[in-house]
């Protein structure tokens, strides 16, 4: 098994006096789909966050790439795509601009035929000139994608990525998820849908009251056990 | 190098959408223009008491008007959640600051060449080459101040509230500084402080704390 990409020990956040994360361990090789699932609450987006670098963690440890995200901020923040589950684009630059906008700032070489190359391979080619706000909830969800992947990030965390998508966005996303991944990508993502978790992903997470009530291969895993461990869980 | 080229970028954006959505100027341009003339008409202008009233007036539309458009600077990111989205970025926190600050700069410059003109007719004085600097420098005080606190306020829920009470009280000396040098242009009194030279510490020392302290302030 190869070196893992992403490796998060002990990590511990508390907002106030609310803990949200109680010690979360996690490891994600190269060409390796995680999917966390949870309940509302469970701490997946901050876990998320504190990955991505917007969140500080009150104890553990994140590397990425073998930097650690707390000493690297910088460095590790151009080795992450991240999607939310909102789009979150500027509605008053064209669908290009924001492209161009965010390639600027990841020092994206050649951004222009990246950004159009993109807009190419999820679908949006033609509403290039468009304003962001004119695209429909589904259309701004896969430029947060093509934005996600502009700088050729290694480790991709995704909120609930396949929010607002129709069949063929959510086609797109599992595409594109497993092209990241053949590449020799990472992929981190929290979805509520526990069939679309075991389609999509390697590995599973279960996070419960701030920890991670289960963890599995999804190999040979019926969604049945996984639904029965959930429960359990949020017991 | 990338540090300018990602602050050129954040100007450019915060420009691009400002002119499409002319949210702010225009709100700021027309606040700014209905004080003057509301001053005009508030006060008995002769020529006597025309240097004590006027450059008051002036600072006072510039410095209201340039709240609201500091109010949302990042509040409207905020808002969005596009500051997120900027602070996954792989950019310096003091590039985004001085970006917001120019940009800042520019709203409010643009705001005060339209008021000046109108300030010097309503108010019957002549404009000043040497007004330029105290403009500059007065302007240059107040939104070092006013983008940094703006981030401040826009993570609290009265920002609107919030913002002008925790930039007023500290913007008080340039303003002052401004009015007097202001004041001075149209009646020259004798024994004054160096205002200009007082601005210029002024925005010296608030726009290196702000450039260093900004980080925290966008920091969840």
């Amino acid at each position: 098994m190869s070196h893992p990409y992403l490796e998060i020990s002990r990590l511990k956040k508390s907002y106030g006096l609310k803990p949200v994360l109680r010690g979360i361990d996690l490891a994600v090789e190269p060409g390796r789909r995680v999917a966390l699932l949870g309940a509302n609450g469970a701490g997946k987006t901050t876990l998320l966050r504190i990955l991505a670098g917007l969140a500080e963690p009150d104890a553990g440890q994140v590397c990425i790439g073998g930097l650690d995200i707390a000493r690297d901020a910088q460095q590790t923040r151009s080795l992450v795509g991240f999607v939310a589950h909102q789009p979150y684009l500027y509605d008053d630059l064209t669908v290009m601009e924001n492209l161009l906008f965010f390639g600027r700032m990841y020092a994206v070489k050649q951004r222009k035929e990246r950004a159009r190359m993109l807009l190419e391979r999820v679908g949006l080619a033609k509403r290039a000139h468009d304003r962001a706000s004119a695209l429909s909830r589904g259309q701004a969800q896969r430029l947060a994608l093509a934005r996600a992947l502009l700088h050729a990030p290694r480790l991709l965390l995704l909120d609930e990525p396949d929010t607002g998508l129709d069949e063929d966005g959510i086609a797109l996303l599992e595409a594109l998820l497993l092209e990241h991944t053949r590449d020799g990508g990472a992929v981190l993502f929290t979805t509520h849908q526990l069939e679309r978790a075991l389609q999509w992903s390697d590995h599973i997470g279960l996070l419960s009251g701030g920890r991670m009530a289960y963890q599995r291969e999804t190999r040979g895993l019926e969604p049945g056990s996984v639904r029965q461990a959930y429960q359990e869980a949020l017991r | 190098m990338i540090f300018i080229e990602q602050t050129l970028a954040i100007l450019w954006k915060d420009i691009r959408c400002e002119l499409r959505s002319k949210q702010t100027w225009l709100g700021m341009g027309m606040f700014a223009l209905l004080v003057l003339v509301i001053f005009n008409f508030a006060f008995d202008l002769r020529v006597d008491n025309k240097a004590a009233i006027a450059p008051g007036a002036l600072w006072v539309a510039f410095v209201f008007a340039s709240l609201l458009g500091l109010g949302r600077t990042i509040a409207a990111e905020r808002e969005k959640g596009l500051m997120d989205r900027l602070l996954l970025c792989p950019v310096d926190r003091k590039a985004i600051y001085l970006a917001k600050l120019l940009g800042n700069l520019l709203f409010i410059g643009v705001v005060e060449v339209v008021a000046l003109p109108v300030f010097a007719a309503l108010f019957n004085v002549p404009l000043f080459g040497a007004l330029l600097p105290i403009v500059l420098l007065g302007t240059l005080g107040v939104a070092a101040i006013g983008t940094l606190f703006s981030a401040m306020a826009a993570a609290t829920q009265a920002r609107e509230l919030l913002l002008p009470i925790l930039v007023f009280p500290l913007i008080v000396p340039v303003v002052i500084g401004a009015v007097r040098a202001t004041g001075d242009l149209m009646v020259a009194s004798p024994n004054q402080p160096p205002w200009l030279g007082l601005m210029t510490a002024f925005d010296v020392i608030f726009l290196s704390v702000s450039m260093l302290t900004f980080e925290f302030v966008i920091k969840e």
